[in-house]
């Protein structure tokens, strides 16, 4: 038997991110002890980086926005591929969890009449976006963890979950290690919530903090759960690309929403050139409707800079390919010249974007008020995840949750900038009263020894083969280059299939992983323990991505452009079967007749 | 590509050595890249915390040849590397294993401070107004990423460990952002006098020249504080009021 320390909670948290902690939070407030584990320290979760803000139809700004304009952007942000029953709730309750932050501290950036501000973002049809000049995320993580530390709840901090526990099938708790000493834990629970964030470290160029290795999704599906649309990977368009050692970093869409515009070499702004036929409505035709736009004229449509994130990433790729990109493969994405328009220009965009001129001075030595940016597609975000239900966010498997970017389903084929936050906050909230429910109507489930001890026993296999294996470090590196190369923005039948025995050649590999020291914090068998759950979603990924033979939303497949009406009508849901991964095809969600409405006159 | 020194301490919790790593470095680099290569080439077990590499969660605190800073934000050409740089974990907490340490004290601290308590809504609707203009200075504090380099570099708790009797700058920031936010009604003066010990800081600013967020700690958070304890507690004529009424 191994030997852990035991931990016995109604509700376990996994994850401490936006998510995970307004989760903790209302689980809490309704009576049940709750247990939170978290990768990292608390308050340094994923969440800390989101930049722009939080959409929420507050209309503070302009007051023709509300929920249904909302749902109606989400929707065809998601081209129609969202689960539509959480679009729905998204869009009506992500106002009451804005101003329940303000309730618990937070300090949002003002309207000129002491209303929360908010701002312009790609694909939002008015401004929208409640935010912190470009640190909205360090808010809403604070201020949660300053409400959270006082609930009641109790945080593990830096402890790692191997696997998830399984009694007749139900969920049973959670068993893993403490990153710090390296003790086992087990924790018994009624229900668990994952609350794990994304996948963002299975490719090379990527805004993700390291956490970001897929966790949540692979610690479900190993447990028998569904994953859901796993074929959408968003790329964030602008990345930093030089110097090399930052390629990736996020360069907020707020850069954009604030006046800036790409150019490529030629100093052409080239988003003009490819507008797509769902957006020309909105869409300005010329510079100067474009900069209205940005400086709050409520007559001016977007300029194209603010089309949907996967729109602007190929855009910016088919450029550099083009020949007609920045000298370090990239383009150009300039704030400073709104000098023309502003006086006093490099004290407003120090104000605006004051965490981008930090980040750009001190890695990069450039000064955005002066000269323009060079940026990339980075990986940013995952659409797919968890696949639960809308109202109560529970999976397919009984007590277990899955909120945030772990779960699936309010995205669709295409998440928008600053959805993402209101997201944590409106089915965090959501699982966290659902999973104190389940907890309260069920009994306590028996932990399966077995289960345990079979998990001790792989993760110490690499103490034994020592320096005899193969250092973990390597087999990551490789499988990002393979997935970025392979499974990136733009996707072939035949490249993906040579990705696919690639992640088995490195599943071979992974197995015969070794690592030298001790269980004390050692960063070589961290990453020895995260290489299954990359390769997992790494996987399920790219088989996805196959089997979708279309282009839509996030996935661009180069062998099939066109985006094909047939594939519109289902999701690609991917589980775990006794000869392995399996791939099917389900039914959209249907639209109620009130939503199909909503959608029909927001065209 | 050049070749440079790193001289890393080692450490299993208790005593410790540094030890020298030749790597290869490139254009661009920051002292957190050098790590992890090593790490990857040459120290499999090195142990480093970092999370988010960009500047934002203050997880890599280090002192890079003696100064407090984060490894992901201090780029080599800013370093003199002809000659080793050295990496050490953050002093005024207990060693955990190489470069990490144990920081958990300071999450205890935060749980004793009184949380946020704001008055009654402004609106029907349950909202509050507020100026940008009374906001400005509560989000100063707020660009707080908990990176604790303020609390490592504070002599109070470096050099005279009184960690039991003193906050630390970062809590006292913290403290200041309750005590000025607009909507707050809570009143921390007297746990700021007799428990957390504002008294102790003798406005040295270490902790303003550290804070990689560039929080004007010592002259925006702390004097404020510190005035207003004084004029709480040591204005004559309400010490006198007090002996009278027994207040």
């Amino acid at each position: 038997m191994a030997e852990y320390r035991e931990y016995s909670y109604d509700v376990l948290i996994v994850g401490a991110g936006g998510a995970g902690l307004r989760a903790a939070i209302e689980a809490a407030a309704s009576g049940v002890t709750v247990g939170v584990v978290t990768k990292s320290l608390l308050g340094k979760a994923h969440t800390v980086m989101a930049e722009g803000g939080v959409a929420a139809a507050m209309a503070n700004v302009d007051d023709r926005d509300n929920w249904k304009v909302h749902f109606s952007d989400t929707m065809r942000g998601g081209q129609y591929l969202n689960n539509c029953r959480m679009a729905e709730l998204h869009a009506r309750e992500a106002p009451d969890r804005v101003r329940e932050l303000e309730s618990w501290g937070a300090l949002f950036d003002r309207t000129k009449d002491g209303k929360i501000l908010q701002r312009n973002f790609g694909g939002h049809r008015y401004p929208r976006l409640a935010h912190v000049g470009d640190r909205t995320g360090l808010e809403m993580i604070r201020t949660l963890q300053d409400h959270g530390i006082h609930q009641g709840m109790e945080v593990h901090m830096e402890c790692t979950i191997l696997t998830l526990l399984t009694d007749g099938g139900r969920i049973s708790g959670a068993f893993g290690y403490d990153r710090e000493r390296g003790h086992f834990m087990l924790w018994k629970a009624k229900s668990v919530v994952l609350c794990t964030g994304g996948i963002g470290r299975a490719y090379k160029i990527s805004s993700n903090s390291w956490e970001y290795t897929g966790d949540g999704h692979s610690l479900a599906y190993h447990a028998g759960a569904e994953l859901m649309d796993m074929e959408f990977v968003q790329f964030h368009p602008t990345g930093m690309v030089w110097p090399p050692s930052v390629a990736g970093i996020l360069v907020t869409e707020g850069v954009r929403g604030e006046g800036g515009v790409l150019r490529n070499s030629e100093g052409k702004r080239f988003m003009f050139d490819d507008i797509p036929d769902l957006y020309k409505n909105q869409t300005a035709d010329n510079e100067a409707e474009g900069w209205k736009y940005t400086q709050g004229d409520k007559n001016a449509r977007r300029p194209p800079e603010l089309l949907t994130r996967d729109h602007v990433a190929r855009c910016i790729n088919r450029e550099v390919k083009a020949g007609r990109g920045s000298p370090h493969g990239g383009v150009f994405l300039d704030i400073a010249w709104i000098k023309q328009h502003i006086p006093n220009s490099e004290e407003h965009i120090k104000k605006k974007l004051p965490s981008m001129y930090h980040q750009f001075k001190q890695l990069a030595d450039i000064d955005i008020t002066k000269v323009p940016m060079e940026v990339g597609p980075t990986t940013h975000y995952m659409m797919g995840g968890v696949r639960v239900d809308g109202d109560t966010q529970m999976s397919t498997l009984p007590g277990l949750f899955a909120a945030g970017e772990c779960a699936a389903g309010l995205h669709g084929a295409n998440r928008l900038g600053g959805n993402s936050l209101s997201d944590l906050l409106v089915f965090g909230r959501r699982a966290g009263q659902y999973a104190a429910e389940f907890a309260k109507a069920n009994k306590a489930p028996a932990v399966d020894a077995a289960q345990v001890d079979a998990a001790a026993k792989r993760s110490l296999v690499p103490f034994d083969r020592g320096m005899k294996g193969e250092r973990p470090y390597q087999i990551q590196y490789d499988l990002q280059d393979k997935m970025q190369e392979l499974v990136g923005i733009v996707r072939m039948e035949s490249e993906m299939k040579e990705a696919l025995e690639v992640i088995a050649k490195l599943h071979k590999r992974e197995e015969n992983v070794g690592v030298d020291g001790n269980r004390m914090y050692n960063n070589g068998w961290h990453t020895a323990m995260d290489l299954p759950n990359l390769l997992t979603v790494s996987e399920a990924i790219t088989r996805a991505a196959i089997l979708r033979q279309e282009s839509r939303g996030a996935q661009f497949r180069e062998d099939f452009q066109g985006k094909d009406p047939e594939w519109g009508k289902y999701n690609l849901v991917v589980k775990k079967s006794d000869s392995g991964m399996v791939v099917e095809k389900r039914p959209v969600a249907e639209l109620s007749p009130d939503l199909k409405q909503i959608v029909e006159e927001m065209k | 590509m050049a070749q440079a020194t790193f001289r890393i301490w080692r450490s299993n919790g208790t005593g410790g050595a540094f030890q020298d790593f030749k790597t290869e470095v490139s254009e661009g680099m920051v002292v957190l890249d050098a790590v992890h290569k090593i790490q990857a080439e040459q120290a499999g077990d090195l142990a480093v915390r970092w999370n988010c590499k960009a500047g934002k969660c203050g997880s890599c605190s280090a002192e890079i040849n003696g100064m407090p800073r984060l490894m992901c934000m201090t780029r080599l050409n800013e370093l003199p590397m002809d000659e080793p740089v050295t990496v050490e974990p953050m002093h005024a907490f207990p060693g955990i294993k190489d470069l990490v340490t144990d920081v958990s004290w300071n999450y205890e601290v935060k749980k004793k401070i009184k949380k946020f308590k704001p008055r009654k809504p402004d609106a029907a609707d349950g909202t509050w107004r507020m100026q940008q203009a009374d906001v400005d200075r509560v989000q100063e504090f707020r660009k707080c990423i908990e990176c604790f380099l303020c609390q490592d570099v504070c002599h109070v708790l470096r050099e005279h460990d009184k960690h039991d009797e003193f906050i630390g700058p970062r809590y006292l920031v913290y403290t200041a952002a309750l005590e000025m936010h607009p909507l707050d009604t809570e009143d921390r003066l007297k746990d700021l006098k007799f428990d957390h010990g504002i008294g102790y800081c003798n406005i040295t600013t270490c902790c303003r020249q550290v804070c990689p967020e560039n929080i004007t700690i010592t002259e925006n958070a702390i004097i404020p504080l510190k005035e207003r304890v004084v004029d709480q507690y040591y204005d004559p004529l309400s010490m006198l009021f007090r002996m009278f009424t027994g207040k």
